[in-house]
């Protein structure tokens, strides 16, 4: 008998004390916000600092591409409650339904962004995200070798510099390249002018060293290739190494990009999230930000708090007389098909 | 000889470039720490690690106590049964791995189950069975089954011949057990990826979105530390395995 008691007595204790556990955990939670980002895309004082006004903890993962992102949120994955899409998944976001609406009033420093950033095509009224960093796609070059300075998309079929050419591994942008150097849109959808940019790619091949979204920045600066398509972030960082390198979008046009904040339909913590992206764009905060990834902080006061070398340095603020010729990526439609063919096609030659 | 060079020269180069001065992988700029001090400071890095401390310490633990009995139970059976349920229980060793994945991230999202750490050491735990399992049963095959025999012969209860017979007698195979766990559970990336939620990023995957900002010699002095890392493991198992 006495065991008996014993035992419900313990078993008794032992639920209490894994309860209060539970609920422990569950307050816990509460005060945990978990944001989805790119690798090293935030700053660990930043974070501490929001942590320690907040009394709250930050769980950061991390994804390596859109469509990463778009596959593990597709795939179900709740809980995540802030995450950074590139403006053209942002529409698709928006039209799979994966985005909670933004308060306005909850993120007062929505006022301080940078003119052409305050109405962009995807999100004109910021109900679903809110810029972040960006910047342009353009030319990196090492003024050294380059001669004249190029100032057109040309530049790159020039026969003199073959096998030292580097392009984006990424369909839309290579077609955007070849489709500014002909005049044209980087969003045309019509299959003839498509097939006329493939032609042109097959004939730039022989030229070309690499298709590379990641490294180029490391082949700029050692000198394996002297022309390079990229984002001007990674030139930037190629400078520092060696310092004849500049960045031009050349007269034709490029295109421009903005990582922005958002907030998942899923969060239960959409309040404390509003928060999270108001710190975020914060002019000094995003300065700092700035400053330390070399992409453009959506903030149009930061730029002041930069240092000069960063803030005149074309790779990372693009100047402003350039922005009227700069274009954001739109969905192609059905066309996608098309590209898609032609970059496979590309890719096969 | 050349698959000698194959193998270590990349690691050798790796170890050399993490203490490169410079942020380029390919030019040699002088000796430095940087690297090491930057990982020390990097705090998803911290998290990642964490986690995939904890993920491959539990499921090799769950694996373990599930897989012993497992491969006990399966010597027991008649022939043909056991050359069924044997392979059944092999299946995920051979399936590809990115089936593996998509048929878990399915059946969690079914289930209802949040992605997160939970659904990861499952995942784990789904396949380390396996290697648990093969390992126990290769060296089960082996032992003299006359020794158990004798032992309930002079008077031990079943629970005993376990405890004081099998078990010492199986102990190197579990031993290499848990370390294969462990090992293979440490560096899954795919079954990982798939099933992966908030709060469980694990240092494989971190790494792979690390090279998208570049890669930086901080994933050469990371990649340094878990070479010796793994290194230190097998030593330590080839150590215990001589006493």
């Amino acid at each position: 008998m006495k065991i008996r008691k014993v035992s419900i007595l313990s078993v008794i204790l032992l639920g209490v004390i894994l309860g209060s556990g539970c609920q422990r955990a569950a307050e816990r939670e509460d005060r945990t916000l978990y944001y989805f980002t790119w690798s090293d895309y935030v700053s660990p004082e930043l974070l501490t600092e929001f942590e320690r006004q907040h009394s709250v903890k930050v769980v950061i993962d991390t994804f390596s591409s859109n469509e990463e992102l778009l596959a593990k949120l597709q795939s179900g994955a709740t809980g995540y409650d802030v995450t950074v899409p590139s403006d053209f998944m942002v529409s698709i976001m928006i039209t799979q339904g994966l985005l909670a609406e933004l308060d306005a009033r909850a993120i007062p420093n929505v006022t301080l962004l940078e003119d052409h950033l305050q109405r962009p095509a995807f999100d004109p009224e910021h109900l679903y995200a809110v810029p972040y960093l960006w910047g342009t796609v353009g030319i990196g070059y090492d003024s050294a070798v380059v001669e004249p300075q190029p100032d057109s998309w040309a530049v790159l079929w020039d026969q003199r510099y073959a096998g030292k050419i580097s392009m984006l591994n990424d369909q839309r942008e290579v077609f955007g390249a070849v489709l500014r150097s002909m005049g044209q849109s980087m969003n045309v959808t019509d299959p003839a002018t498509i097939e006329a940019a493939r032609q042109k790619l097959i004939a730039q091949k022989p030229l070309v060293k690499t298709y590379a979204s990641e490294h180029y920045d490391q082949l700029l600066a050692s000198g394996d290739v002297i022309l390079a398509h990229g984002w001007g972030g990674p030139v930037a960082r190629a400078m520092r190494e060696r310092p004849s390198i500049r960045y031009v979008v050349p007269k034709e046009g490029g295109t421009i990009w903005a990582d922005c904040l958002v907030v998942l339909k899923s969060s239960r913590k959409k309040e404390l999230a509003m928060q999270f992206i108001n710190f975020l764009i914060d002019t000094r905060v995003a300065a700092q930000t700035s400053e330390r990834l070399l992409f453009a902080a959506s903030n149009r006061e930061a730029r002041r708090l930069v240092s000069r070398q960063v803030r005149e340095n074309p790779a990372v603020y693009p100047p402003a007389d350039l922005v009227p010729r700069l274009e954001w990526m739109k969905d192609v439609g059905r066309a996608i098909r098309i590209y898609d063919r032609a970059w496979t096609e590309l890719k096969m030659h | 000889m050349f698959n000698l060079v194959f193998l270590y020269v990349p690691i050798l180069v790796l170890l050399v470039f993490s203490f490169n001065a410079s942020r380029l992988a390919a030019t040699w700029q002088g000796f430095s720490w940087q690297w090491y001090g930057q990982l020390i400071q990097d705090r998803a890095l911290h998290a990642a690690t964490w986690n995939s401390l904890v993920v491959a310490a539990m499921s090799t633990m769950v694996a373990t106590a599930l897989g012993i009995p497992a491969a006990m139970g399966l010597e027991r059976l008649a022939r043909r049964s056991q050359h069924l349920l044997g392979s059944m229980f092999l299946l995920p060793l051979v399936i590809p791995e990115v089936m593996m994945g998509v048929s878990f991230l399915l059946f969690f999202v079914m289930m209802g189950m949040p992605l997160g750490l939970t659904t990861v050491l499952l995942g784990h735990v789904a396949f380390n069975l396996p290697i648990v399992i093969l390992i126990v049963r290769a060296k089960l095959r082996k032992l003299d089954l006359r020794l158990q025999e004798a032992a309930a012969d002079l008077g031990a209860s079943p629970l005993q011949v376990f405890r004081l017979v099998t078990l010492p007698l199986l102990r190197p195979a579990i031993f290499g057990a848990v370390l294969m766990a462990f090992t293979v559970s440490l560096d899954d990336f795919i079954v990982t990826f798939f099933v992966a939620g908030p709060g469980a990023t694990t240092l494989p995957l971190k790494v792979y979105s690390m090279i998208k900002s570049g890669v930086s010699p901080e994933i050469n002095a990371l990649s340094a530390l878990l070479v010796f890392l793994s290194m230190g493991l097998v030593a330590f198992s080839l150590l215990l395995q001589r006493r």
